[in-house]
């Protein structure tokens, strides 16, 4: 009687994440692989088949793309690691109280304004007339106005600004638990920064570290927005070429093989990097 | 002194904000030696002991090891290791790993750091576990463990900070022995603190007491017990029953006191002798004070009072009763005699007790 109503209400419970997984996530899916596996043959004409997928694998700039997107966003993962790692640590291990929580707020504060207004900053902070050329000229650095957008560094730039809170709060969530001790016994031990950091801080660190790897890469692999407006209109990222096909083609075919390629990708980048990393994704996932 | 001491500190302070944790403290601790500091919760324990690990510098003094000044020089080139309160084992390495890391540091090769780790597991009681995970480990074993960590450093001094807290009871009764063993088998010097007295009082060839950021004392454990050189030390360093009261007769180092109950009971004061009219203590240990059925003649002033029983509280060999005055209340403890008598003894029983005077101590109260 008690577990048929406990039973009763884990289901209750159970049911708006269901409901959220079905509707929003399956069922599209379902869809999108439908279409993806149709081709058009006539005009309202369609066949079951994978010639959707051959265009993708025949046209060397889609998977130029392809490739360049799953490059970049690995490039993007591991640039935010490292700039993201000393600063969790420092907020984790080094300061406390006010200024703790003082500092990790001030990582939130770009995300108080919408991705596109953040954009539009580094557009005017790195276009032919803005601040750092305008300076750079200013200091005599250069001689005459340089175009730091649209570029691949423009794009990581942007890419890694918005990501990086999103490696900061799991790696200070793993550093801070983290006991002081282990990294005093290890000083004690005779152990020098480097060795420590290596065997105790990032093996401690690892679950935090992936997961954060994990979410900035499906971050930046899925972002369309950054690479559109700071990379220019041959950002050649891969989420475009899905858009262009959607929106500008209308050939909803070939977007949703795209998009399934997509998905393809980033799992089994994830698959490989927890298979490199010896994590579970219950383990990253479950702190 | 023919040999350098293993451990010496000269004056050394270490204030916080306008907090001082650490006052003028100075020890020498000699080759081979047991070392506690035995103090109440936050009387700057662990801050001393970090300041010799090296992780807080000393505000002013020095710190010497085998002769040498380590003011300034950091805690992984100090010839000294810590076992940490909460042992601070690194989970994520075995325990080969584990008690390899410090070896590992200084180069020493893989094979040679495999055969002194088995060694070293072996003196310590635990071969054979050198693949287990530090989970899969008891407390106990934990503790050795991290022992192990260390010696297989061949620290000049080992620090010890309060490292049988964790534990339950008995096991740490065990590891008492178990501590004392191993250091003497390692002949390492080991400095270990504690604010728990047996521990210090059974393993310790040395013992100070620390109150407040002070020594207060210095000694074997039999020194602190029956010549404690104040009242802190008194009451702290073994059970003592404390009277209060102020001083009404003198009689060469004997003092006579009459407590708020109007009771008038002697000590000796060893130390310094209060005057009359001051107000002192007296500490009575509850093995010294002898029970009677009827009153002592109080020709060798016996301090024979009369008492009612409060409690009796058996437990073998260590059985106490209470007794309490019948006028103020004020109660006291004493150890019932090892041959049984007075164990009929039940609550409200009358009984005499009495003590010699120069087994009492007397210290003058400090000024508040
Ligand atoms: N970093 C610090 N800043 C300010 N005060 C401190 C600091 N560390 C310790 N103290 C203070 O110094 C005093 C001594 O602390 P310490 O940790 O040495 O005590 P302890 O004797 O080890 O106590 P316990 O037996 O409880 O471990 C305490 O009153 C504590 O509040
Ligand atoms: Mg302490």
């Amino acid at each position: 009687m008690v577990s048929d109503r406990s039973k009763l209400g884990f289901y209750l419970l159970l049911a708006p994440l269901l409901l959220w997984l079905v509707t929003l996530i399956i069922l599209p899916h379902i869809g999108l692989f439908i279409v993806s596996i149709s081709e058009k043959v006539g005009v309202r004409e369609y066949e079951i088949g994978l010639g959707n997928y051959a265009v993708f694998f025949n046209e060397p700039l889609y998977w130029r793309t392809f490739a360049r997107t799953a490059f970049m966003s690995i490039s993007t993962t591991v640039l935010t690691l490292l700039l993201g790692f000393p600063i969790a640590y420092y907020i984790a291990k080094l300061t406390r109280g006010r200024t703790k929580t003082t500092l990790f707020l001030m990582c939130l504060i770009p995300f108080w304004v919408s991705e596109l207004v953040r954009t539009f900053g580094w557009m005017i902070l790195l276009r032919e007339t803005g601040v750092l050329s305008s300076f750079l000229q200013y200091t005599g650095v250069i001689g005459g106005p340089v175009e730091f957008l649209y570029n691949d560094g423009a794009i990581m730039v942007g890419l890694v600004y918005t990501s990086i809170l999103f490696m900061i709060v799991p790696l200070v969530t793993t550093l801070d638990s983290l006991d002081d001790s282990l990294i005093e016994a290890g000083y004690d031990l005779g152990g020098s920064g480097w060795s420590i950091l290596r065997e105790i801080v990032i093996p401690h660190a690892m679950p935090g570290i992936v997961s954060g790897c994990i979410v900035v890469f499906m971050l930046s692999l899925g972002n369309y927005l950054t690479p559109i407006l700071l990379g220019g209109k041959d950002s050649l990222w891969f989420t475009g070429l899905i858009y262009t096909q959607f929106i500008t083609r209308f050939n909803w075919e070939l977007g949703s093989a795209f998009g399934f390629l997509l998905l393809g990708l980033s799992s089994t980048i994830v698959f490989f990097g927890l298979k490199l990393s010896r994590q579970s994704l219950s383990d990253t996932m479950g702190r | 002194m023919a040999q350098t001491a293993d451990l010496e500190c000269c004056d050394l302070t270490k204030d916080f904000d306008n907090f001082r944790a650490v006052d003028h403290v100075n020890f020498v601790v000699p080759q081979g030696s047991f070392f506690s500091i035995l103090g109440p919760s936050g009387c700057g324990k662990t801050t001393l002991l970090r300041m010799i690990a090296g992780f807080q510098f000393p505000t002013s003094g020095d710190l010497l090891i085998k002769g040498q000044s380590m003011i300034g020089v950091s805690p992984n080139k100090r010839p000294i290791s810590m076992v940490f309160q909460h042992l601070a084992l690194f989970p994520m390495m075995n325990i080969e790993r584990n008690i390899g890391f410090g070896l590992r540091q200084r180069g020493v090769p893989s094979s040679e750091i495999k055969t002194r780790v088995g060694r070293v597991l072996e003196r310590v009681g635990l071969p054979g576990i050198q693949d287990r995970q530090i989970g899969q480990l008891s407390g106990g074993q934990k503790q050795r463990v991290a022992i192990a960590r260390c010696m297989v450093l061949e620290p000049d001094v080992l620090l010890l900070d309060e490292p049988l807290g964790a534990l339950d009871l008995k096991l740490r009764e065990h590891m008492k022995i178990e501590l004392k063993t191993l250091q003497a088998e390692f002949n390492t010097t080991f400095v270990y603190i504690t604010h728990d007295q047996s521990e210090a009082l059974v393993m310790s060839d040395s013992i100070a007491v620390m109150n407040k950021g002070k020594f207060d004392q210095i000694g074997t454990a039999k020194e602190l017990y029956y010549e404690p050189a104040n009242s802190f030390v008194a009451g702290f360093v073994g059970d003592a029953n404390r009277f209060e009261g102020k001083v009404t007769a003198l009689n060469g180092q004997i003092v006579s006191l009459i407590t708020d109950a109007g009771i008038t009971i002697q000590g000796q004061a060893t130390t310094q002798v209060p005057t009359i009219g001051q107000h002192a203590q007296i500490f009575v240990r509850p093995e010294v004070i002898q029970l009677s059925k009827d009153p002592v003649p109080n020709k060798e002033n016996q301090n024979s009072i009369k008492r009612v029983v409060n409690n009796v509280l058996f437990n073998g060999a260590n059985s106490m009763v209470i007794l309490c005055d019948p006028k103020s209340g004020e109660k006291i403890q004493v150890t019932l005699p090892q041959k049984g008598a007075f164990l009929e003894l039940d609550k409200g029983d009358t009984v005499y007790t009495s003590w010699k005077p120069t087994q009492a101590r007397c210290f003058t109260s400090e000024v508040h």
